[in-house]
């Protein structure tokens, strides 16, 4: 008995931050103000969450979250699908197709997962500047892709290592080619992994803060960046943490409802992604 | 097959040839666009960050060599010392409770109880979220005048006082109870996969020789999680060194410069203070402190390799 108060005091642990978020979201301002942290809301309001997403100010600019939380799809879905074809067709010729040197291409390849973003910031803005892409989606969608490219492409090749040969001997013996065999044989099979790389990125590049805050300014920030700035500016004046909190729960919400939904392949990403890296 | 008359086999030969040419030249190609992105925005941009760090760079990126004067410059840095002193005092107990936390949830979990799937799925979701949005929550819960402090003095405790966040020397663990709170679902994961590949045989030998369970955990099945303490600490360590975007939500770096750690040294003197220089140097130094943390794995990884290759 003492192991399960153990764990649920472990989970009221864990939770305790949702839940305060999600209660301030629904208190009233005077109600944030005056009753305990963790009082339920009486009366219920969806006005903070309202104004979170069409009218709370980020600086001088008070649309509320909705074009940023755009802003942050439009960047991260061309990221994620471009980063996860690349990376199933580098695992599969990595495996597969191997040659001289491929093996040493892997291993330079995965320096790219564990050096700090801070060494490429400055060459990159810089870049970014130089190809027309500085702060815009555009620039987004590039530095995601490529810096998603050493992990799509490790969880893709620790699968396709484990596939057996035969299947892509024996197809190459009835003639099948290069291409033919990855759309035919290895693609239908590769349903997990993608989830897997998939999930992996979505998070990484909807969560990311770092390169929205350097490489964009003003309209063209993600979800993540104007958030801090909404509330950054409310807390210049009257703080208003129900609203803050309702915008965190939006920021947040895409990435935990996959959680939700496909947690297996969100934790078996994470553990390839770093025990194997 | 021997009845093909010679010009058809001739066709087939001529384009097996072709399609052999086009096997061997498509994967190479396919590996092209990775490739150049790798020498390009991998070890093109880690050089010229290295070569800035020894320019005189400020405001804009020249190629005026410094010599080491930029390292000197920053190792002279009150806000410098600060970052390191801070990176290892976050970094130590960042680490040390997170492992604890987690191995002591994952050897609970381990014990055959109801609900683990729940359980589990509860410990782990913070990954899930954004950095900003922890920062946001924990600097509203923990905020002095209507968070926890507020809730312990409602409750009768009325000189109850904790206000670390806006104390200059205590704001630093407000960062260290956000981020293990991030983090240490993920590391009790880790150990609980580490716990299901422990051979079931060897306790039970263990136990009918009369060893009792706590001794079997410090005996027998800690001690053969070595790797996945190996993999924690240097997946953890790699964390703590990058941590920028909760101390952006959580502190702003403040009071001050109180809770500066190396990354936001890093991001305001190399974009807000137009000190370009430093900035690269201080980045420089932050990969050196990952691949020195890197450095045993990679070290017992190639020993790995050696004993399986002599056997």
């Amino acid at each position: 008995m003492l192991i399960y108060a153990i764990l649920i005091f472990a989970a009221a642990y864990y939770l305790l931050p949702l839940y305060v978020m999600l209660t301030t979201s629904l208190k009233t301002l005077h109600q944030v103000n005056n009753a305990s942290l963790l009082s339920l809301p009486d009366p219920i309001t969806f006005k903070p969450w309202a104004e979170a997403w069409s009218s709370a100010c980020m600086g001088v600019n008070c649309s509320g979250l909705q074009h940023y939380f755009w802003n942050s799809v439009s960047f991260v879905l061309p990221a994620v699908f471009i980063s996860t074809v690349f990376g199933a067709l580098n695992g599969y010729v990595l495996t597969k197709w191997q040659f001289r040197g491929s093996n040493l291409f892997f291993g330079l390849l995965l320096v790219g997962t564990f050096v700090p973003y801070q060494m490429f910031l400055l060459p990159m803005a810089w870049t970014l500047g130089k190809i027309g892409l500085s702060n815009s989606i555009g620039g987004l969608v590039l530095v995601h892709s490529v810096y998603g490219l050493a992990f799509t492409t490790l969880f893709c090749r620790n699968f396709y290592v484990s596939m057996p040969d035969e299947l892509v001997k024996a197809a190459r013996v009835d003639g099948a080619g290069f291409i033919r065999i990855f759309w035919r044989i290895v693609l239908p099979l590769s349903l997990p992994i993608l989830m897997v790389s998939i999930i992996w990125q979505f998070t990484q590049i909807w969560n990311d803060f770092l390169f929205g805050i350097v490489f964009t300014s003003g309209t063209h920030q993600p979800i993540t960046v104007a958030l801090y700035n909404m509330v950054d500016t409310s807390s210049t004046g009257i703080k208003r943490y129900n609203v803050d909190m309702a915008g965190a729960v939006i920021t947040a919400l895409p990435t935990f409802i996959i959680y939700i939904l496909a947690g297996r392949y969100f934790v078996r990403g994470l553990t390839a992604g770093s025990v194997k890296g | 097959m021997a009845a093909n008359s010679p010009a058809a086999s001739a066709g087939t030969y001529r384009s097996s040839r072709w399609r052999e040419h086009l096997d061997t030249v498509l994967p190479k190609l396919t590996l092209v666009p990775t490739g150049a992105a790798a020498l390009i925005f991998l070890y093109g941009f880690i050089a010229w960050t290295i070569w800035l760090s020894f320019t005189k760079s400020t405001l804009l990126p020249n190629n005026r060599f410094a010599g080491l004067a930029q390292y000197r410059f920053l190792f002279k840095l009150d806000t410098w010392w600060v970052s390191v002193t801070n990176l290892v005092i976050f970094g130590v107990l960042y680490i040390v409770i997170c492992l604890a936390i987690g191995l002591f949830l994952a050897i609970l979990i381990d014990q055959k109880i109801r609900a683990e799937n729940l359980l589990r799925t509860i410990y782990l979701y913070p990954l899930a979220l954004s950095l900003v949005v922890t920062g946001v929550a924990w600097k509203w819960i923990l905020n002095p005048d209507l968070g926890l402090q507020s809730v312990v003095r409602s409750l009768g405790f009325t000189h109850f006082t904790f206000d670390w966040l806006v104390q200059p020397h205590m704001a630093i663990y407000t960062i260290v109870i956000a981020a293990v709170w991030q983090a240490s679902g993920f590391v009790m994961a880790l150990f609980l996969a580490g716990l299901r590949g422990i051979d079931g045989a060897i306790i039970k030998a263990a136990q009918i020789d009369g060893a009792s369970l706590p001794r079997i955990y410090l005996r027998i099945i800690i001690p053969s999680l070595r790797p996945v303490f190996f993999s924690a600490v240097i997946l953890l360590v790699s964390m703590a060194i990058k941590s920028f975007d909760l101390i952006i939500a959580l502190t702003g770096g403040g009071p001050g410069y109180a809770t500066w750690l190396p990354a936001i040294f890093m991001y305001n003197y190399g974009f807000n203070r137009g000190q370009i220089g430093l900035g690269t140097a201080a980045a420089v130094l932050m990969m050196l402190a990952v691949a020195l943390a890197l450095l045993p794995l990679i070290l017992s990884e190639l020993k790995e390799k050696r004993r399986a290759s002599t056997r």
